[in-house]
């Protein structure tokens, strides 16, 4: 049975596999399909429409294949790559390898039992070190570096079964919220691509809006999974400080940075979360805080759920159709069964001013390693050694990071420690401090992730804080290093996606994942696709020029 | 807060960037500019508050000290942009 299984799915075409659900399937498994691929996939066939859980059933009970999968998302890039750019490097052979061994495994007698991101395909922003993939962090400056080792991210994911198509494009060392500064070139939003992505994940949000994978990892010092996936209109998470092992991740600011994954719906960021978080040998900072399964209580409702709205985070300069959108979406989870109850965040008006001292103070440390000696871009034209580094960091980093450098190793250098990095580090106890007070009266948080939704490509490049300013509402939760998701709460005027950021108690993201569950089931913005990632859409439109 | 052309030329000697004129005078106007937005926690009053370096209190974590097999040598040097007899090969740093 098996073999006549993956002789139809090596076809990878969507019509071939509704033979295969008649007689490829053990007649015993038939009376349990409650639910089959045509209701799931509709008669588009398109498999890129898929959630992670419905994909997961689908495996299981052999109605697709990985390979199947494989070629349908691979298919997407292939269809809308051009338009979208996501990625810095597509892995299509590794896919259909990894998707070929996955299929095998799902051939055996319990595929049930197989791991729980068998055949999914992932992409995977270009930070997380992949053996003997290319991984630049979206800088010139590690053009052509081969890591030797998988980021500990990597390796558990590639143990719990998934596909990996491609490196996401990123801005520059995670330096960002457009992807602009990308050393490689833009990622375009798929709901309008003359705007951005948002960032600096924003390869890894666009890749899961336009079909082109059905989950993503990204990494969020400072909203960089939150706010790409607000402007993309997918669900993104930032999972507490310590809970992800950062072990093989390019580095950014270390007390800030975390892993986290996107994906359609919030049940396939749940599955993410579940493979990759925990304690790990090779990564001090991770927690040891045991890892509850996420997926057992997602759907236990709001009912009771204490919701505080701060109204910090309603500031000015917001646009009026998020501020509604929001609000209406807090009335959503209010209607379920959940209460709100105002809270005050007074400190995080600040917390733009002290991320913005901390995280380039940590980054000018993290990105010393960038000389031209170990790896990476060397000038080997200059014959003395500090030009030479001089040269090498003056040619391959781009301008944000630069301009971070600088600031950082300003606000660390002598005279200025104490009147800056200091003094951030205490801003930073208090700003955690409303929190801790917030907490103790509410179980989860309320606001908006990105006070405007997407803005043109080009309109805040040259002004660092117009483009900083992107993040005043998910950087005091980096800074407290409290989980936070983001999930897409509706459309503005002109059709531009709004996301709700959720944020929750340390280590608690599965009430994050249950208010969230719910309050998506009450709603149905994360099942709606730009009109570029459907498939018939696609098919109509001219060849990219 | 305004950082002078100097400042930046001094800033970036410490961390060893080159930059061109035309950075040193853009870097030095939005610099001052991010460094201006920074003044409202210089007016804050932290007195006798700790400073918060990371957020959970985790210290000195320990493992065993088991020895266990490192990368193979060729694969550490797979990507030294040069490399000789073994070593990362990198410019003269003292005179001859």
């Amino acid at each position: 049975m098996g073999a006549f299984y993956l002789a139809i799915a090596e076809h990878g075409k969507v019509g071939n596999i509704r033979h295969m659900g008649a007689t490829g399937q053990p007649a015993g498994q038939t009376r349990h399909m409650h639910v089959t691929r045509e209701h799931l996939v509709g008669i588009s066939g398109d498999l890129t429409a898929l959630t992670a859980p419905e994909a997961r059933d689908l495996l299981v009970r052999r109605q697709i294949s990985a390979t199947e999968l494989a070629h349908a998302v691979l298919g997407q890039i292939e269809r809308t790559e051009t338009q979208v750019r996501s990625f810095i490097t597509v892995t299509a052979d590794e896919a259909l390898a990894q998707a070929h061994a996955a299929d095998l495994a799902l051939s055996g007698s319990d595929p049930g039992a197989t791991p729980p991101l068998t055949g999914i395909p992932i992409a995977l922003k270009d930070l997380f070190c992949t053996t003997g993939v290319q991984t630049t962090a979206g800088s010139r400056i590690l053009q052509g570096f081969i890591p030797p080792y998988d980021a500990t991210v990597v390796a558990r994911l590639r143990a719990a079964g998934a596909v990996f198509v491609g490196k996401a494009n990123m801005d520059e060392f995670a330096m960002g919220s457009s992807t602009e500064n990308s050393g490689y070139h833009p990622t375009h939003n798929p709901w309008d691509t003359s705007r951005v992505p948002g960032g600096s994940s924003g390869g890894s949000a666009a890749a899961v809006s336009a079909g082109q994978a059905l989950l993503s990892l990204g990494t969020d010092t400072g909203g960089s999974i939150r706010q790409p996936a607000s402007l993309c209109s997918v669900t993104g998470l930032k999972p507490t400080y310590g809970r992800v092992s950062r072990y093989g991740v390019v580095a950014f600011a270390s007390s800030l940075d975390q892993v986290g994954p996107f994906s359609i719906g919030v049940e396939g960021s749940a599955m993410v979360l579940q493979a990759i978080a925990g304690a790990d040998p090779m990564d001090a900072t991770t927690a040891p805080v045991a890892v509850p399964d996420y997926r057992s209580t997602i759907r236990d409702g709001v009912k009771g759920l204490r919701i505080g709205v701060p109204a910090e985070y309603f500031t000015a300069g917001m646009e009026p159709d998020v501020e509604r959108l929001v609000r209406e979406a807090i009335q959503t989870l209010q209607g379920l069964g959940a209460s709100v109850h105002p809270v005050s965040l007074p400190y995080s008006e600040h917390g733009l001013a002290t991320y913005y001292i901390i995280a380039p103070a940590e980054a000018s440390s993290n990105l010393s390693r960038y000389n031209g000696i170990k790896y990476g871009l060397a000038a080997l034209d200059e014959v003395d050694m500090t030009k030479a580094m001089d040269a090498t960091r003056q040619r391959g980093f781009g301008n944000e990071p630069k301009r971070r450098i600088m600031l950082g190793t300003y606000a660390l250098s002598s005279g200025y420690y104490d009147a800056y990095y200091r003094k951030a580090q205490q801003v930073r106890t208090l700003i955690k401090a409303d929190f801790d007070n917030a907490f103790a009266s509410v179980d989860v948080i309320a606001s908006p992730v990105s006070p405007t939704v997407a803005f043109k490509m080009g309109a805040r490049i040259d002004d660092p804080l117009a483009m900083y300013l992107s993040d005043v509402c998910t950087i005091p939760v980096n800074v407290a290093g409290l989980p936070g998701i983001s999930v897409p709460c509706g459309f503005d005027h002109q059709g531009l996606p709004v996301g709700l950021q959720l944020i929750g108690k340390a280590f608690d993201e599965a009430t994050l994942f249950r208010a969230a569950f719910a309050y998506e089931g009450a709603t149905s913005f994360h099942r709606q696709r730009p009109p570029l990632a459907r498939s018939e859409a696609s098919a109509n439109q001219a060849p990219h020029a | 807060m305004n950082l002078t052309p100097e400042d930046v030329d001094h800033v970036a000697t410490l961390a060893r960037l080159g930059i061109t004129a035309e950075d040193r005078s853009r870097f030095a106007e939005q610099l001052s500019g991010v460094l201006e937005h920074f003044r409202a926690l210089q007016a804050l009053d932290t007195t006798g508050i700790s400073p918060t370096a990371q957020v959970f209190d985790l210290h000195s974590v320990m493992r065993d000290d088991v020895a266990r097999p490192s990368l193979p040598r060729e694969q550490v040097l797979a990507n030294a942009p040069r490399q000789e007899d073994g070593f990362f090969r990198v410019q003269a740093v003292l005179e001859t």
